[in-house]
């Protein structure tokens, strides 16, 4: 299971106030934190900020890469801003996102095919949003064949389901499940990739079902996801489901986690 | 205002067989058809919308109170005359050019038809031509926009100054929302107000329109 550490977003108010004061410090112990849970990539995002989202965006690619010996997951839908930080980046980013909204593709498609990259492709089609298994898996599918025909490797794309609030339409759940497991069965090698939060917009005791989300997306054969990994509480769930499932080869990451401390013990 | 108080409890429990019944006792009593829905189903809505903000309702049950009032409206709907209806006022919303998102410009629609503002929803991706022209034809108090995204935040200073451009500026109300959207940006492009959510946006636009 590939962690996508999310901390380090402007939409949180710690990191807006960081970046504006240039908090160096600041930025890289959250970068820190991240990596010492257990994070593959870092996500960095500043959209919040809107004319200055560029400045700020290759500003934290520089911080953050300084302080952690890992790649960054560059995190806007401002294809500009995309292709600026990508230039500050070393080694291999994870771009997100693109999608099938024409504008973001055209803009986007030079980006992530000039150098090797991870894209994560947004199920958002052309002009709406998909509500069920068939549409997620559809515009999934025409993703991951216009990138592959772009001389993409399919195991570099993260397919994003979309996730949607299940107190809004108690399908929304279901839906993403269900597309997980079409898109990982159609597409060998392909990943899947979703952030948990949204699935739990408008409800009271989220993160108990973001935990409990994160373990159905995983069983439906999630292979990577968009989350807090200093959430000592949801690395358990996440850790031990991946070796309920067979992920972990004497279940040494689980062990290895309860043994160093890292993770929550109830 | 006590005869409402069946209803009024069945709107906000979101029990739609006993609301109906209740607002068919209450028209068979001869009860006033602005008074069910203003003293019974409204007073339900705005007690749902203001325990929606302070966290004691969550979405689920506030689609189910609406639901449940609309069910209700079937009812009396057809028994106003023409322009008989009173509204609280005229609102256009939509999501904003190139936006796709709606959750929570359906939510804040639903929850303002339900304090008893007349809604003309259009949908997502509309552009500020559009949500000038619909403004002007309906001769809207307020034109309500949700962005999700911070690329498609600009379209809504561009809304505003299309509005200007058609010189109704001064006659709406602009509110906007969204999850990217904040107090300072509402200022920064002179929108009337900011709404952080469905319950908070149904107070702002009646303290937009002056409305207690």
């Amino acid at each position: 299971m590939l962690v996508v550490g999310e901390k380090i977003n402007t939409s949180r108010k710690s990191i807006a106030a960081a970046v504006e004061a240039q908090d160096v410090d600041f930025i890289r112990e959250v970068a820190r934190e991240q990596a010492e849970a257990g994070a593959h990539y870092i996500d960095v995002n500043a959209g919040t900020f809107l004319d200055k989202e560029v400045d700020y965006l290759c500003w934290l690619v520089e911080i953050v890469q300084n302080a952690v010996d890992l790649p960054l997951c560059l995190d806007s839908p401002n294809p500009q801003a995309l292709a600026e930080a990508i230039k500050h980046h070393k080694g291999e980013p994870m771009i997100n996102s693109i999608s099938l909204e024409k504008e973001r593709y055209e803009a986007l498609l030079p980006v992530v095919t000039d150098r090797p990259c991870r894209v994560v492709a947004l199920c958002m089609a052309e002009t709406s949003m998909p509500t069920t298994v068939e549409e997620r898996v559809q515009v999934g599918a025409a993703l991951i064949n216009r990138l592959t025909s772009e001389g993409i490797p399919v195991e570099k794309i993260y397919v994003d389901p979309l996730v949607q609030p299940v107190s809004v339409d108690t399908g929304m759940g279901t839906a993403v499940l269900g597309a997980i497991d079409i898109i990982m069965q159609d597409f060998p090698r392909v990943n899947t990739i979703c952030g948990l939060s949204n699935i739990s917009f408008g409800l009271p005791m989220r993160k108990v079902i973001n935990r409990n989300f994160l373990a159905l997306c995983m069983a439906s054969g999630l292979s990577a996801a968009i989350l807090d990994p200093t959430d000592e509480q949801l690395m358990a769930t996440l850790l031990s489901v991946e070796m309920l499932l067979g992920g972990d080869e004497y279940c040494e990451n689980f062990i290895g986690a309860y043994q160093s401390g890292r993770v929550s013990t109830i | 205002m006590s005869d409402f108080k069946g209803l009024t409890e069945a709107v906000i429990k979101g029990d739609i067989q006993t609301a109906v019944a209740e607002t068919q006792t209450a028209l068979d009593a001869g009860a006033n058809l602005q008074d069910i829905l203003d003293k019974g189903l409204i007073a339900a809505m705005d007690q749902v919308g203001e325990k929606f903000s302070t966290g004691q309702m969550f979405v689920p049950q506030m689609l189910r109170s609406a639901k449940t009032m609309q069910e209700c409206m079937k009812l009396i709907k057809p028994l106003f005359q023409e322009d008989e209806l009173a509204t609280k006022g005229k609102v256009v919303i939509g999501t904003v050019r190139q936006d796709l998102h709606d959750i929570g410009k359906n939510l804040v629609a639903m929850m303002m038809e339900g304090a008893g503002f007349a809604i003309t929803d259009l949908g997502v991706d509309v552009s500020p031509k559009d949500f000038t022209q619909k403004a002007q034809e309906v001769g809207a108090d307020i034109v309500a926009m949700s962005a999700l995204l911070s690329t498609t935040m600009p379209a809504m200073r561009e809304t505003i100054e299309a509005l200007q451009e058609a010189g109704i500026r001064d006659k709406v109300k602009v509110m906007i929302g969204g999850a990217p959207v904040t107090e300072n940006f509402a200022s920064e492009i002179k929108a009337d107000s900011y709404a952080p959510d469905a319950g908070s946006a149904v107070i702002a636009a009646k303290k937009l329109l002056s409305i207690s």
